[in-house]
């Protein structure tokens, strides 16, 4: 039987330290979601073309299901759950898709709350267009991306 | 009921849960010694199984145990017909149903012919990649023409033809019709495939617990109850050994609604016969093959008219792709049939269909459900008549409105609920007259266009109209409970796909009982809690479901006011129920909360009187005779680069009519939704197979989904017709943006290239298809 050799990587997800030894083939994304069970982050093509498996790595949105969790090592990560994970807190974003109905069966959502994060950072007071040209690598299926737009317009309001 | 919740935009209970990552869905579901599957697939349309090798596989690392057909024995089968032939005179009817894995032959690509177990979904599918199948190759039908040919090769041996079903219905007299007519338009018309590509895939984990003889699926269905019905049937269970659960699902749009699928039917087989729990998470490339699509078929059609633009008559014949295998019965076909005559008054209709056997996935309903088809060679044909006779395009159409006095009207043909066709209610004029207002059709046509095309610039305007059966039965069911918090519980067995029902069921009960819509907990999807049901589609979740639970509630409402005349000692009329609370009108002193008296119904001491029984809770169940019609107007201004021919949206309108509105944010996003699918459907989604069946564009960096930059703004406006049929007077809306999107796409693309004789007779359309349609046209 062949052994695979494991590798041990250490990185901060959502600021908390981590220590894991795992196979170098493991996707960052199944690291996320099935080794640190923060399974907020969701993958819905595995080839790094509709952004549902966005999170940020050393701030910037990165696509977790194009990158093996040893490719982390030594990096800071955020996902979905480091924005807020307490529904009675929510992030002002959040608070915004929820407040324009941005978000139907919410399975795209996490990956647009993601990608949207450092945008507004770099951009706070962006038009439609610009939204619309960010928006425009993560695909939703549901909600015709309208109170999508709506909701960043309203964020950067804030 | 007084009514403040009902019509309100109430932003969403479900929302943070699912915003903050805490929502569950299936493949957030991680057991305990869960071993994980993958599937060997064929990697042929058409072939004669000679030998499956998977000794290789078995000696890969982690793998547990390797099925194919065989040693499945009596487990065997081939799926249920879900939905029985309707009772149409002469029908021919022959039922093909997909099988657990491929065993003599393979009929389409992706068909799952083995199933590896392993210890990590890397090792099973490391596994498969080990498998290996030899084969005798067969022709592929893939041409809809071609399978009907008398030599072609045929998906199911036993057949004689690559015929699943052939129906005809008349209304009228088509043939008498078209003898007294001024014109006929005679034209073929396409319509391809699609996939609903719900951004999550589907997936299924099963726990069977042994020592409790008890089993636990979540599954990324739609159906929750009646999977757990026909599990529990096939494994020899009792339908309470079995619990299915539908979690939060990314998406449905018809697809997760196919019993069984094949992976549905192996995992709590495998999970029992392993004794450990198991799980499967279909991934984006097989989704492609392994989840169900739609929409292939060809249609020869005419339309009768008298010179100044009434219809006489329609007649169409068509072919429809039901791929390789029919589960669904002929749902989509009559949708198309059944759908084609939209809002027009039309007296003589004969309308024939072939479905037709392929080598392709297996074709269910996917949001529209084959209404788009009909409503396409309707609006198309209307289109060229107009020409033709030279009617404006939006005359021609209202000039053939059934007027308001004629509902119920019926169309006489069997409908996919196997009544006559008939609309409950409608007024139509008044939605186009809106949606005339709302785009500015009259300035539009006599100032902007000529003024922009004297610019350079190729615009154009599509107006189209469509209807839609909604909300059809059989039925639904909701039990309604106070608890003893004061918070209200509400399970139904329906599954949930961002449709909203948690907060548009939360409202209805809300109103009832006058508690806050925050203060309602909606349990759907899980069939623990509730028993009975069918499931969500067809657009009948709000109207059947919410009408089951609306009278659940109102038994609820009963029972709290008899309950309190008794402790308070007044008329029940005196009463009324406000902020969580019952008491005398004007006396807000005598308020009792109803968690309290939902405590004092279920007493620890002294009996509950005969006749009554514990608690405040009351189980309903809602039925509608038959679905309800709602109805719309789609209209768009597109410019077209006439070098790249690509198309760009400047305006987008819908006037919707589905009768009463619950939450009308949520029906605006479901019409964006739709839309958004609509314009996929109409310009970018295509599936390309190959004449070996292949197909070549399995990704989604190949299969373009609109995006942010390619779905405009859509702006709304409502007209409320209530059904008559439920006591909400509520229509689906489900699907209804998606419907009229191809013929409106046609429409306004060739008036923005007018100058260039191109008629649009297919759809999906693409900027490359438009140059070759735009060639052709400047030759001839
Ligand atoms: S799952 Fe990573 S981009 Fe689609
Ligand atoms: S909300 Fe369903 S995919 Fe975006």
């Amino acid at each position: 039987m062949q052994v695979i050799d494991l590798y041990t990587i250490r990185l901060t997800v959502n600021g908390v330290a981590v220590e894991r030894s795992i196979e170098p083939r493991m996707l960052l994304s199944d690291f996320l979601r099935h080794e640190l069970n923060l399974t907020g982050t969701h993958v819905g093509c595995e080839h790094g073309s509709c952004g549902a498996c966005t999170i940020l790595m050393d701030g910037a949105a990165v696509r977790a299901c194009i990158m093996f969790a040893v490719q982390a090592d030594g990096h800071a990560l955020t996902t979905v759950e480091g924005l807020s994970a307490d529904p009675d807190k929510l992030h002002p974003l959040q608070a915004a898709f929820r407040e324009t109905h941005a978000l139907q069966c919410g399975y795209c959502t996490p990956g647009f709350l993601m990608t949207l994060v450092p945008f507004l950072e770099e951009n706070p007071q962006p038009d439609e267009a610009a939204i619309r040209d960010v928006l425009s690598g993560n695909i939703c299926r549901c909600t015709g991306y309208q109170n999508i737009v709506d909701a960043v317009l309203l964020a950067a309001r804030k | 009921m007084a009514t403040r919740y009902f019509g309100q935009p109430i932003k969403r209970n479900e929302d943070p849960r699912l915003l903050t990552g805490q929502a569950l869905f299936t493949d957030d579901v991680h057991l305990p010694g869960m071993l994980h599957v993958a599937f060997y697939r064929s990697p042929y349309a058409h072939a004669r199984i000679k030998s499956i090798d998977t000794s290789a596989a078995a000696a890969m690392p982690g793998v547990v145990a390797i099925y194919t057909a065989t040693d499945l024995g009596d487990y065997w089968q081939p799926g249920p017909l879900l939905v029985p032939p309707p009772p149409v005179k002469d029908i021919v009817f022959n039922p093909r149903m997909q099988v657990p894995l491929a065993r003599d032959k393979v009929r389409f690509v992706g068909e799952p012919v083995a199933v590896v177990v392993a210890a990590s979904r890397y090792q099973a599918e490391d596994a498969a990649e080990q498998i290996f199948m030899d084969v005798e190759l067969l022709p592929a039908i893939v041409d809809l023409e071609a399978a009907l040919a008398p030599d072609a090769a045929r998906v199911h041996d036993d057949l004689d033809a690559n015929v699943n079903a052939h129906v005809i219905q008349r209304k009228g007299d088509y043939e008498q019709a078209a003898a007294q007519a001024d014109v006929v338009i005679r034209r073929k018309l396409h319509y391809d495939r699609g996939t609903a590509a719900a951004m999550e895939n589907r997936g299924i984990v099963v726990d069977w617990d042994a020592r409790n003889q008890q089993m636990t699926v979540w599954d990324t269905t739609q159906a929750p109850i009646p999977i757990r019905n026909g599990l529990a049937a096939m494994l020899g269970l009792s339908e309470k050994q079995v619990r299915v659960i539908a979690p939060f699902i990314g998406g449905g749009f018809g697809p997760k609604i196919m019993m069984f699928y094949q992976e549905e039917v192996l995992l709590p087989w495998i999970a029992m016969r392993l004794n450990r729990p198991v799980k499967w998470i279909e991934d984006r490339q097989e989704n492609f093959y392994a989840t169900t699509q739609e929409r292939g078929q060809v249609h020869w059609a005419e339309m009768a008219l008298t010179r100044d633009g009434k219809i006489l008559g329609v007649k169409d014949v068509f072919l429809h792709d039901a791929g390789a295998y029919a589960p669904y019965g002929l749902t989509v076909a009559l949708n198309s049939q059944c759908t084609l005559l939209g809002q027009y008054d039309v007296a003589n209709y004969t309308s024939e269909f072939t479905s037709v056997f392929t080598n392709k996935p297996i074709v269910t309903p996917y949001r529209g459900a084959g209404r788009q088809h009909g409503v396409f060679v309707m609006e198309r044909l209307l289109d060229i008549a107009a020409k033709e006779l030279g009617i404006d395009k939006v005359e021609i159409r209202t000039r053939n409105f059934i007027a308001p006095e004629k509902f119920p009207y019926t169309n006489e043909i069997i409908y996919q609920d196997f009544a006559p066709l008939t609309y409950d209610s409608g007024n139509y004029l008044p939605a186009m007259q809106k949606a005339v207002a709302l785009i500015d059709y009259a300035r539009f046509i006599a100032e902007e266009q000529p003024r922009l095309r004297a610019e350079g610039k190729h615009v154009g305007l599509g107006i189209v109209t469509y209807v839609e059966g909604t909300g059809i039965g059989p039925y639904e069911g909701a039990k309604v409970t106070v608890e003893a918090s004061g918070r209200v519980s509400v399970a139904t067995g329906i599954g949930t796909q961002g449709q909203g029902h948690f907060t548009s069921f939360a409202q209805i009960v809300a109103d009832q009982l006058g508690v806050a819509p925050e203060n309602v907990r909606l349990v759907t999807g899980d069939t623990s809690e509730f028993y009975w049901g069918a499931g969500t589609f067809a657009s009948r979740g709000a109207v059947v479901a919410g009408n089951a639970i609306n009278a659940a509630a109102l038994a609820v409402r009963k029972k709290i006011l008899k309950k309190a005349s008794d402790e308070l000692e007044v008329d029940e009329a005196d009463l009324e129920l406000v902020d969580g609370t019952v008491s005398v009108v004007g006396s807000p002193q005598t308020a009792i909360k109803l968690g309290d008296l939902a405590v004092r119904a279920n007493p620890m001491r002294g009996a509950v009187k005969p006749g009554t029984e514990p608690g405040l809770e009351a189980t309903d169940y809602f039925g509608p005779e038959r679905g309800a019609t709602a109805s719309g107007v789609h209209a768009m201004i597109v410019e077209v680069d006439p070098e790249t021919l690509l198309v760009a949206i400047k305006r987008y309108v819908v006037v919707h009519d589905c009768g009463r509105v619950i939450n009308p944010m949520i029906l605006e996003g479901q019409i964006h939704g739709g839309v958004a699918q609509g314009i996929g459907n109409a310009f970018y989604e295509q599936l390309a197979f190959d004449e070996n069946g292949q197909l070549l564009n399995a990704s989604f960096m190949d299969y373009l989904l609109p995006t942010s930059d390619t779905v405009p703004r859509i702006e709304t406006d409502h007209v409320e017709t209530p059904s008559p049929l439920n006591p909400l007077g509520i229509k689906g809306a489900g699907e209804a943006g998606a419907i009229p999107v191809g013929p409106l796409f046609a429409q306004a693309i060739e008036d923005a290239l007018h100058g260039v004789e191109l008629e649009i007779l297919e759809i999906p359309l693409s900027p490359s298809r438009l140059y070759e349609l735009v060639q052709a046209a400047k030759a001839s």
